[in-house]
C-alpha cells in the first residue's frame, strides 16, 4: 500500500490548508470584517490539531497494534508539563513575587532553590528534548515490563487507567514541585515572542498543523511498512506471530515507545496555546475520551483519527458552551452508537478499499487464549 | 543417554519423561516419543489423551514440570520461548485455523517467510523477488493462486487450513507440528491434505495430530497412541488397531 | 480579733474525728462567708470532707460565682437560673431573699485549686458509678499528692470493680507524687501503672523525678514495657483501619467480581451502581423522615433490599439493551458501559443536583467502643461486618441456589448449558443483574462513611478493578483476600509515606504485580482458565 494515497493527500492538504487560512484570515483582515477570524478561535483550532496527535498516537496503538490505552492522556500531559516549565522559567523575574530564579508557586511554597529536576528547563532545547525523553522513557519502562509478561486487551487496559491515575494522584501533590492542584499558568513568551500575542498564536497554530502533518507521514509510512503488517498480525492473533517467530513484545514495544512521544509532542504544542497545565490532565476520563475521537473518526485509519478528534471536541466547544447540561448525555451517547452501530467509525463509512482493518476482530484475553489452546 | 540415541538414530526431536499437570491433573505422564529425521508420524488418542499438551510443551508454550525435551542434537527446547522456538525451525499450525484474518492471502505469507523477524529489519524491508517467487510457489503448492489479493478473513474453512500449512511452509521449518488439519473438511478436501502432508514431508518431518482414523490410514506412516498422557502403543496403523489396550481405550468401558 | 481565730478555729475542727461531722460542716459553711481568701480555702476543703449532703452543690455554685451570704447572718444562698435563691444548707427555696443583702462569696486562685480538687474528691463519693469513675480519673491525670487521702477513703467504700481499678490507678499515680511514700508503696504503685499500660501512664512514668533508684528503675522498665504494647495496639489499630478500607474495597469490588470475575464483562458504569445506591439510601431517608420518624433507626435496613432491587433492575436493562450485543468485544464493552456512566452521572445530576446529599447515621451506627488500647468506631465496625456478610451471602447463593449453578454451568461451557436445558441469555441477565445489585448494597455501606454526591462511583472503579485482577479474576476468595491486602498496606503505607503517596505506590506496586502475575494472587489453572 501507498504511504501517500488519496486520503492521505486529503488529510495534508485540508489540515495545513484550514490552518494558514485560519492565521491568514486572523492576521491581515480588520476585526470588524465579516470574514475576520477572532484569536480565540486560531486558539482553539490549534488545541484540536494537538488533540488530533493525540488521537493518531492511540490510533497507532489501538487500532493497529490492539492496544487499547487508558492512559495516553498521561504522555500528552508529561509532553505538557516539560514544555510547561520551559515556559515557567521564561517568566524569570516578572512573577508576582519577582523572584528571578523560582516560579511563584515555589516561592509561595517557602523553597529556597530550585528542584534538580528543574534545571536544564530554561533552554528551549533541553526542554524539547524532555517532551519526547520524558513519556518516551516512561513508555519504555512500562511497556517493557507490560508486554514482556504478555499483559494484553483489557488488563493492559485497566493497568494504563491506573498509571495514569496514579501520576494524577502525584502532580496534586504541592511537594512534587510541579504546582500541585494550580499547576503551571501564567506564561510570558516562548523563544522571545509573548504567547499572548496574535502572531504567535498564528504561528503556533502552523507550526502544531505542521507537526501533525509530519507525525501523520510517520505513522502512515509505518503502517504500511511490513513492520505495520506485523502489528496488525499481531493485533488479529498474537499467538500465531508467536509461533511464527516474531516477538510481538518487541513490536509493541516500538510502536508504544513513538507513539508516547507523539502524544508527548502533542501536549507540547497544547500548552502554549492554552495557557495552562494542571494535573486534571492526567485524569483518567481524558484518556477514555481521547479513546472515543479514535472511534468515532474510525479505528485503523489514520486520517479518521485525526477527524475524529477535531470533530468531537468541535461538538464538546458547541454543547458546554450552548448546552452545557447535555454535553455529557451527548458524550455518553456517542460512546455507546459508535460502539454499537458504527464500529468502524465516520472513515470505515466510506472507505470501502482500505479494507485494511477489521474492527470486531479484536482478540480478548480469554477468547486469545482459547485460540492459542485449540 | 540422550546424546548417544541421538547419534545412533538421527534423532530430530526427543522427549524423555514429560510431565505436565494443572491443579493436580496430569496432562501429560512421564511422555517419552523419539521423532527421526525427515519421519512423519501420526499421534492420536481419546480427547484428554495430552495430544494438545504434548505440542504446547515442544513449541514452548507450556513448561514441563519435569522431563527432557531435546530439539535435532543438544537444543533444550524447555529453556527456549515460542519465538526462538520457531526461529529453530518449528512450525506449528493450530486446530482451529488461525491466520491473520486482515491480511490478505499473500501478505499471509510474505510475514511467514523465513527472514529477519527483527523490527529493526521489518521496518525497512521492502518485497524482493526472490520473496515473491517463494509465495508464488506456495501459493501453487497450496492451490490458493486465485485467492492471492483477498483478505484471509474470506477464505473458505478448508481454504484457511491450506493457507495456515502454507503459512508454516513459507517458515522453512525442520519439523512441522500439524494439530487434526481435516478437521471440518469434505473428503476431497481431506484427500488433498493427505497428498499436501506427504508432499511436505519429502523435505521436512511433520507430527501429525487427528482424530479422523481413515485419514491416518491414508497417510500410512508409523503412528503413536497416546492416554493419559503416555504412550499406549505404538506402530504400523494395523499394529496399533489390533492392540488390545487401544481397542479397550477406544471401544471399551 | 476574729481573724486570727478562724484558721485555730479550722485546724482544731480538721483534727475532729468523724463523728464531729455535722459540726464541722456547720462550721465549715461558717468559714466560706469569711471575706478572708485563706479561711474560705479552708472552709472549702472541709466542707468536702464533712460528707454534707449539700456539699456538691454549694461547692459548684461557689465555683461558678453563684454563692451569696447573707450580710447579716453569713446564711449562705445559691442563685438558681431563675435569679431565685436556694438556701444553701439545706438545698431548699429561700422565698423572700433580697438580693440587696447579699454579698457574692469571691474567688482567688488558691481558692479555686482548693475548689476543684474538694470538687474532684466530693464527685469520688458521687452515687452514679460513672461520676465516680471519672474523678478518680481526674485524680490520675492531676495526680495530685493532696487528693490522696480522699481517693483512700473512696477506695475503702468503693464496691464496683471497674470503679476500684480507676481509683486504685489514681491512689498509685498520687502516691508516686506525693513526698512521704514509702518505697514498698512506690514499686507497687509502678506495678499498678504498668498494668494500666496506656499512653497517660506511660507519660506519668516517664515524667517520675527524685524517686529512690530502685523505683525509678522499675518506673523505666514499666515505660519500656508500655511502649512496646503501645507499639502492638497502634499495629492492631492500624490492622484495624485496613481491614475497615480493604471491607469498603470489597463491598466495592464484589459486585464487579461477578460481572467481570464470572462473566468477563468489563461494566465501567459499576461505579455508578455503587452510587445509585447511595442516592436509594438518601432517598429511603427522606421519605423516613417524612412518613415514619420513629422507624428513622431502621433506614439502612430498608434501604439494603431496595438498592440491591433497584440497582439489579437497572444492572438487568443494561444488560438485555447494550451488554449483550458486545459479547467477546471486552474493549467495545470497556467503552460503551463507559458513555453508560456518563449518561448515569448526568441523570442523576439532573434529579438530585449536583452537589453532596445529606445521608445520616442511624445513633446505633454512631459512636465507638474501646478494645483495649484499641478505638473501634461502630460505622467502621459494622461496615467490615456488613462487607463480610455480603460476601458469604453471594458465595452462598453461587453455591447452593439454582441460579447460581446455572452461572457455573454458563460461564464454565455455555453450549452445554444451553443444551441442558438452560436459558443462558436470561442467565447472562440475571448474573449481571446480581453483580449490579451487589453494587448498590455496597453504595448503602458507601453512603456512611463517603459524600454522596453523582461522582462517588467514580472513585471506586479504578480501585475495584484493581482488587479484582489481583486476586484473581473470577474468583470471590481472592477477591476478598485481595481486597483485605490492599486495604492494611495502604494503611500500613499512610504513616509512613502520607495518604496520597501510600496510595500511589501501592498503584504502582499493583501494576508491577499484575505485570508479573496476570491472573493475579490466586490464579484459576489449566484448561478453565483458557476456556
Amino acid at each position: 500500500m501507498m504511504i501517500l494515497n488519496r486520503a492521505t493527500w486529503l488529510t495534508l492538504v485540508l489540515v495545513l490548508g484550514a490552518a494558514v487560512l485560519l492565521a491568514v484570515l486572523n492576521l491581515t483582515t480588520a476585526q470588524t470584517a465579516a470574514y475576520h477570524v477572532p484569536t480565540y478561535a486560531v486558539a482553539l483550532v490549534g488545541k484540536y490539531l494537538c488533540f488530533a496527535m493525540l488521537a493518531l498516537a492511540l490510533d497507532l496503538v489501538w487500532g493497529f497494534a490492539g492496544i487499547l490505552s487508558l492512559g495516553h492522556a498521561a504522555f500528552f500531559a508529561l509532553g505538557g508539563y516539560a514544555m510547561g516549565m520551559y515556559l515557567m522559567r521564561q517568566i524569570g523575574a516578572r512573577g508576582v513575587y519577582g523572584n528571578a530564579n523560582l516560579p511563584d508557586f515555589m516561592v509561595f511554597l517557602g523553597w529556597h532553590e530550585l528542584p534538580w529536576y528543574w534545571h536544564g528547563f530554561e533552554w528551549f532545547g533541553f526542554a524539547a528534548l524532555m517532551v519526547m525523553l520524558v513519556p518516551g522513557l516512561l513508555a519504555l519502562v512500562f511497556g517493557w515490563l507490560a508486554f514482556r509478561s504478555r499483559v494484553t486487551g483489557v488488563y493492559l487496559s485497566i493497568i494504563t487507567q491506573a498509571l495514569t491515575y496514579a501520576l494524577l494522584l502525584a502532580f496534586f501533590r504541592n511537594d512534587m514541585g510541579f504546582g500541585g492542584n494550580n499547576g503551571m499558568t501564567d506564561f510570558k513568551d516562548i523563544l522571545g515572542f509573548p504567547v499572548q500575542a496574535e502572531t504567535t498564536r498564528c504561528a503556533l497554530l502552523i507550526i502544531t498543523a505542521m507537526f501533525l502533518c509530519a507525525q501523520f507521514l510517520i505513522a502512515r509510512w509505518l503502517v504500511t511498512s511490513r513492520f505495520g503488517k506485523i502489528l496488525v498480525a499481531v493485533r488479529d492473533s498474537e499467538a500465531r506471530t508467536r509461533f511464527l517467530g516474531y516477538r510481538p513484545e518487541s513490536y509493541k514495544l516500538v510502536v508504544w515507545v513513538l507513539s508516547a512521544v507523539m502524544a508527548g509532542i502533542g501536549g507540547a504544542l497544547y500548552v502554549p496555546q492554552v495557557g495552562i497545565i494542571n494535573p486534571s490532565e492526567f485524569s483518567p476520563a481524558n484518556s477514555i475520551e481521547a479513546v472515543i475521537w479514535v472511534a468515532v473518526g474510525g479505528r485503523g485509519t489514520l486520517s479518521g483519527a485525526i477527524l475524529g478528534a477535531i470533530l468531537v471536541n468541535l461538538g464538546k466547544t458547541y454543547f458546554t458552551s450552548a448546552i452545557p447540561s447535555l454535553w455529557l448525555y451527548a458524550l455518553g451517547a456517542i460512546f455507546i452508537f459508535v460502539t454499537l452501530l458504527l464500529p468502524r467509525g465516520i472513515v470505515g463509512l466510506f472507505s470501502r478499499r482500505e479494507r485494511m482493518v477489521q474492527t470486531d476482530a479484536m482478540p480478548a484475553v480469554p477468547k486469545g487464549a482459547r485460540e492459542a489452546i485449540g | 543417554m540422550s546424546d548417544v540415541s541421538a547419534e545412533l538414530h538421527d534423532t530430530l526431536l526427543y522427549l524423555d519423561g514429560v510431565t505436565v499437570s494443572f491443579d493436580g491433573f496430569r496432562a501429560l505422564n512421564s511422555l517419552s516419543l523419539v521423532l527421526e529425521a525427515g519421519e512423519m508420524r501420526a499421534v492420536i488418542g481419546p480427547n484428554g489423551a495430552g495430544k494438545t499438551t504434548m505440542m504446547d510443551v515442544i513449541t514452548g508454550k507450556t513448561r514441563p514440570d519435569e522431563g527432557k525435551v531435546v530439539f535435532g542434537r543438544d537444543t533444550d527446547l524447555t529453556r527456549l520461548d515460542e519465538p526462538a522456538i520457531a526461529s529453530l525451525g518449528i512450525g506449528r499450525k493450530f486446530q482451529k485455523p488461525t491466520v491473520f484474518e486482515s491480511h490478505t492471502v499473500w501478505d499471509n505469507l510474505l510475514l511467514s517467510l523465513a527472514e529477519d523477524r527483527r523490527p529493526r529489519f521489518t521496518l525497512w524491508a521492502r518485497e524482493t523477488r526472490q520473496e515473491r517467487e517463494r509465495i508464488e510457489e506456495i501459493l501453487i503448492t497450496t492451490q490458493l493462486m486465485d485467492q492471492r489479493d483477498r483478505p484471509a478473513a474470506g477464505l473458505s474453512h478448508g481454504q484457511k487450513q491450506w493457507l495456515e500449512i502454507g503459512m508454516l511452509l513459507a517458515q522453512e521449518p525442520q519439523l512441522l507440528l500439524v494439530d487434526e488439519p481435516v478437521a471440518g473438511m469434505t473428503d476431497a478436501e481431506t484427500e488433498q491434505t493427505a497428498e499436501l502432508l506427504r508432499e511436505i514431508n519429502r523435505t521436512r518431518s511433520v507430527v501429525v495430530v487427528e482424530h479422523d482414523m481413515a485419514f491416518v490410514r491414508a497417510l500410512d506412516v508409523k503412528v503413536t497412541v497416546l492416554h493419559e498422557g503416555a504412550v499406549l502403543s505404538e506402530g504400523s496403523i494395523d499394529h496399533v488397531s489390533d492392540d488390545s489396550r487401544v481397542i479397550e481405550v477406544y471401544l471399551g468401558r | 480579733m476574729k481573724r486570727i481565730a478562724w484558721p485555730l478555729l479550722v485546724t482544731l475542727l480538721c483534727l475532729l474525728p468523724p463523728a464531729g461531722r455535722a459540726q464541722s460542716a456547720d462550721e465549715a459553711l461558717a468559714a466560706l462567708s469569711s471575706p478572708s481568701f485563706e479561711t474560705i480555702r479552708q472552709g472549702v476543703s472541709m466542707l468536702a470532707q464533712s460528707g454534707h449532703p449539700q456539699a456538691t452543690a454549694i461547692l459548684a455554685a461557689l465555683q461558678s460565682s453563684r454563692l451569696f451570704a447573707r450580710s447579716s447572718d453569713k446564711a449562705l444562698f445559691i442563685k438558681t437560673d431563675s435569679g431565685a435563691f436556694n438556701d444553701a444548707a439545706t438545698g431548699k427555696l429561700a422565698p423572700d431573699i433580697m438580693a440587696s443583702g447579699l454579698k457574692q462569696v469571691r474567688l482567688n486562685n488558691a481558692v479555686r485549686a482548693e475548689l476543684d480538687a474538694a470538687l474532684g474528691s466530693l464527685r469520688l463519693f458521687s452515687p452514679d458509678a460513672g461520676t465516680r469513675r471519672d474523678a478518680a480519673e481526674a485524680v490520675f491525670h492531676s495526680h495530685d499528692p493532696a487528693a490522696l487521702p480522699a481517693v483512700e477513703r473512696a477506695l475503702t467504700h468503693e464496691s464496683d470493680p471497674a470503679v476500684k481499678l480507676r481509683m486504685e490507678q489514681a491512689s498509685a499515680a498520687a502516691l508516686l507524687f506525693a513526698d512521704g511514700s514509702s518505697e514498698p508503696d512506690r514499686l507497687i504503685a509502678v506495678a499498678v501503672l504498668r498494668q494500666r499500660g496506656d499512653i497517660d501512664s506511660r507519660s506519668l512514668l516517664a515524667s517520675l523525678s527524685g524517686q529512690p533508684p530502685a523505683v525509678a528503675a522499675a518506673a523505666t522498665a514499666a515505660v519500656n514495657a508500655i511502649d512496646w504494647d503501645l507499639q502492638l495496639w497502634s499495629i492492631a489499630q492500624s490492622v484495624y483501619y485496613g481491614l475497615s478500607l480493604g471491607s469498603v474495597l470489597l463491598l466495592a469490588a464484589a459486585g464487579l467480581a461477578i460481572t467481570f470475575g464470572v462473566m468477563g464483562v468489563i461494566n465501567m458504569a459499576h461505579g455508578e451502581m455503587v452510587m445509585i445506591g447511595a442516592y436509594v439510601t438518601f432517598v429511603v431517608q427522606q421519605v423516613i423522615r417524612d412518613i415514619a420518624p420513629g422507624l428513622f433507626g431502621a433506614s439502612l435496613l430498608v434501604a439494603v433490599p431496595l438498592a440491591f432491587m433497584v440497582a439489579g433492575l437497572i444492572g438487568i436493562a443494561i444488560e438485555r439493551t447494550l451488554i449483550r450485543w458486545l459479547y467477546g468485544r471486552p474493549l467495545e464493552t470497556l467503552l460503551a458501559t463507559w458513555g453508560l456512566s456518563l449518561i448515569l452521572q448526568q441523570a442523576v445530576r439532573s434529579l438530585f443536583g449536583p452537589n453532596n446529599r445529606d445521608v445520616s447515621t442511624p445513633g446505633w451506627m454512631s459512636g465507638a467502643m474501646q478494645l483495649g488500647g484499641l478505638t473501634l468506631t461502630y460505622n467502621r465496625l459494622y461496615i467490615i461486618i456488613f462487607a463480610f456478610l455480603v460476601l458469604a451471602a453471594l458465595m452462598a447463593a453461587l453455591r447452593f441456589t439454582s441460579l447460581g449453578l446455572a452461572m457455573r454451568a454458563v460461564t464454565q461451557n455455555r453450549q452445554m448449558a444451553a443444551a441442558m436445558g438452560i436459558r443462558t441469555p436470561w442467565i447472562d441477565a440475571l448474573t449481571f443483574g446480581l453483580g449490579s445489585g451487589v453494587a448498590g448494597i455496597a453504595g448503602v455501606a458507601l453512603s456512611q462513611i463517603d459524600n454522596v454526591s453523582p461522582n462517588l462511583g467514580q472513585g471506586y472503579i479504578i480501585d475495584s478493578f484493581m482488587v479484582v485482577v489481583f486476586g484473581g479474576v473470577g474468583n470471590l476468595w481472592g477477591t476478598a483476600m485481595g481486597a483485605l491486602t490492599l486495604g492494611i498496606v495502604n494503611k500500613f503505607l499512610e504513616p509512613v509515606a502520607g495518604a496520597v503517596l501510600g496510595k500511589i505506590v501501592v498503584l504502582v506496586m499493583l501494576i508491577l504485580f499484575i505485570q508479573r502475575r496476570p491472573r493475579g494472587m490466586f490464579p484459576l489453572k489449566g484448561r478453565a482458565a483458557e476456556a
